[in-house]
């Protein structure tokens, strides 16, 4: 039986999944009206006082923004809960005890949350809709980017959940450190809008090159090359994995 | 017969530098009931989480049905089933489901008809659609039953299965482990009770500060070594022991009739016959006599006590 346990990964992904669907009204109800109050708040109220960015309308330039502010966070707690959740209430013990390898342990945890998030960000972009006109200018390479954030996201948020040894370690990054970057990383602005010094500053945000390469598939431009969201991304993957690689293998906060 | 678990010089230091394991080996035989005895914090849980997959090993190694748990843990995991102490379940989830859960996550295809079989021999298929939050502590015991049995395992490991489990219901669960036997599947259980080590095991370990101190058939065990204890109903009441029976080192009970010897039934000479020859002599009559096995209880005290005392 030394082959890959798929049974184990389709177990894991479809209880993750039902775990998701019991608050399934306010897993999807929550983003759209959140989505609804930004465009009422920042669309309608201020957009409207607002020249163009980059020749952009300001409610469709906010929008990859938003998609990605909500997908960050909605990565990050799905799969930090999903691999919290177990070590919290004891039945981890089944899943050490499997005959399942880190790899398949990740990629099924990783793999319900980023469903979810990626679920989560389309229905964002079907509500954007609603509000204002979205024309996506390159619809394949958006959906790469948003697979590659979700799994990026899940990745980091399955380390935050291994880590974490208490339901407020849980909540600290993704309240203090993700959100913040968020909202100055260009969610809302084009970081061209800053002044020195911040603009350069502005540079050292990681989320900056991620919400910019996301702009960039829907407008063809953004505040940095799309090479540089690539390469950022890249290099966010990559860490994350081998920083989970290295958990399984000294079997860090998961075996004594 | 043939050993399905083999375990050797297995050792465990916790980064606390708690020692939990000081070099281990044993034998488990296919087919038998195993009892681990031995008090609090012996290392009967860390050597169970080490064999299961749950604790790193510091030292030695580990087989299962012929597989190194480490190099090929895919195919020793699989052969296991593992209900552990505490009651670990997802509250939200359905009794079926779980179950089933559990046998995927061990790279089973589904099989209604096993599950089936499994919830029924627990009792708990009446219970199938109820969420788990809803069981009783005795009925959540038994899903983790069925999920460490959903898999088909070879071996399965009970740790400690009855505590905190009423009088009632550690009936139940020892017919059930009886059942299981018949079944063949091999069964380690540990526990700090030894009435039950004595009413399942075939073989009984003790397990005292990470060294396993002892193990033995049982029967053999407790006659080897049994204590017995004699007891003499006297005729007439004694208001103390007169100092001639200073040297059996007796004990007066029942209000001055009864006397209570014990005494080590492999010994060259046990001292009830030159005892009795004495008390004729004093002349204290008496008018029944009784010699009465010790239980496990009794050796397991004696077994520790030993260790401390050395």
């Amino acid at each position: 039986m030394s082959h890959f346990n798929h049974r184990a990964i389709w177990a894991i992904y479809r209880f993750e999944l039902h775990r998701f669907s019991r608050t399934l009204l306010t897993g999807l109800l929550v983003p759209v009206i959140t989505t609804s109050l930004y465009f009422v708040v920042f669309g309608g109220a201020i957009g409207s006082r607002m020249t163009q960015i980059d020749g952009i309308p300001y409610a469709a330039f906010i929008v990859p923004g938003l998609i990605m502010m909500s997908m960050f966070t909605e990565s990050i707690f799905n799969a930090s809960f999903g691999i919290y959740m177990p070590k919290f209430s004891g039945t981890i013990y089944e899943l050490l005890s499997a005959p399942i390898s880190a790899g398949e342990t990740v990629i099924a945890y990783v793999g319900a949350a980023a469903t979810k998030s990626l679920i989560v960000g389309l229905i964002i972009l079907a509500t954007a809709h609603l509000f204002v006109d979205v024309n996506v200018m390159h619809p394949f390479a958006m959906i790469a980017f948003m697979v590659l954030i979700a799994v990026s996201f899940c990745l980091f948020g399955f380390i935050l959940g291994i880590w974490a040894q208490s339901f407020e370690q849980l909540q600290v990054i993704p309240l203090l450190l993700i959100m913040p970057m968020t909202f100055l990383g260009g969610a809302f602005y084009s970081i061209h809008m800053l002044a020195e010094p911040w603009r350069t500053i502005t540079l050292f945000n990681p989320i900056v090159y991620l919400i910019s390469g996301f702009r960039w598939t829907f407008f063809g431009r953004g505040d940095v090359g799309i090479e540089y969201s690539l390469l950022f991304i890249t290099a966010m993957l990559l860490v994350c994995l081998a920083v989970i690689g290295w958990m399984f293998k000294t079997g860090y906060r998961l075996k004594k | 017969m043939a050993s399905i678990i083999t375990v050797s010089g297995l050792t465990k230091n916790y980064a606390s530098g708690f020692q939990a394991l000081k070099g281990v080996d044993l034998e488990i035989e296919e087919g038998e009931i195993f009892a681990l005895l031995g008090p609090n914090g012996a290392g009967k849980t860390t050597m169970i989480s080490i064999i299961c997959g749950n604790v790193r090993a510091s030292g030695g190694s580990v087989t299962v049905a012929g597989h190194d748990i480490v190099r090929n843990y895919r195919e020793s995991r699989a052969a296991i089933g593992l209900v552990p102490q505490e009651l670990h379940t997802d509250a939200f989830e359905r009794v079926i489901d779980t179950v089933r859960f559990s046998r995927g996550l061990f790279g089973k295809p589904r099989n209604d008809a096993y599950i089936e079989k499994v919830l029924r021999d627990l009792s708990l298929w009446d219970k199938r659609h109820n969420k788990m939050l809803e069981l009783s502590g005795g009925m959540k015991r038994r899903v983790m039953i069925a999920k460490a049995l959903s898999h088909e395992p070879r071996v399965l490991f009970l740790d400690e299965p009855t505590a905190g489990v009423d009088v009632e219901l550690r009936r139940d669960m020892w017919k059930l482990i009886g059942e299981l036997r018949q079944t063949g599947v091999t069964i380690i259980l540990t526990t700090h009770y030894i009435e039950e080590a004595e009413e399942m095991a075939d073989r009984v370990g003790v397990i005292n500060k990470g060294e396993l101190i002892l193990v033995e058939d049982k029967t053999a065990l407790m006659k080897k070594l049994g204590r017995k204890t004699l007891t003499v109903t006297l005729s007439d009441r004694l208001h103390a022991l007169p100092p001639e029976l200073s040297e059996w080192n007796l004990s007066l009970n029942g209000e001055g009739c009864e006397i209570e010897y014990v005494f080590d039934t492999q010994a060259e000479r046990t001292g009830v016959s030159s005892l009795l020859r004495r008390l004729g002599d004093l002349g204290i009559g008496y008018k029944d006599l009784n010699t009465q096995q010790s239980s496990l209880e009794d050796i397991f005290v004696s077994l520790v006590h030993q260790e401390k005392a050395a």
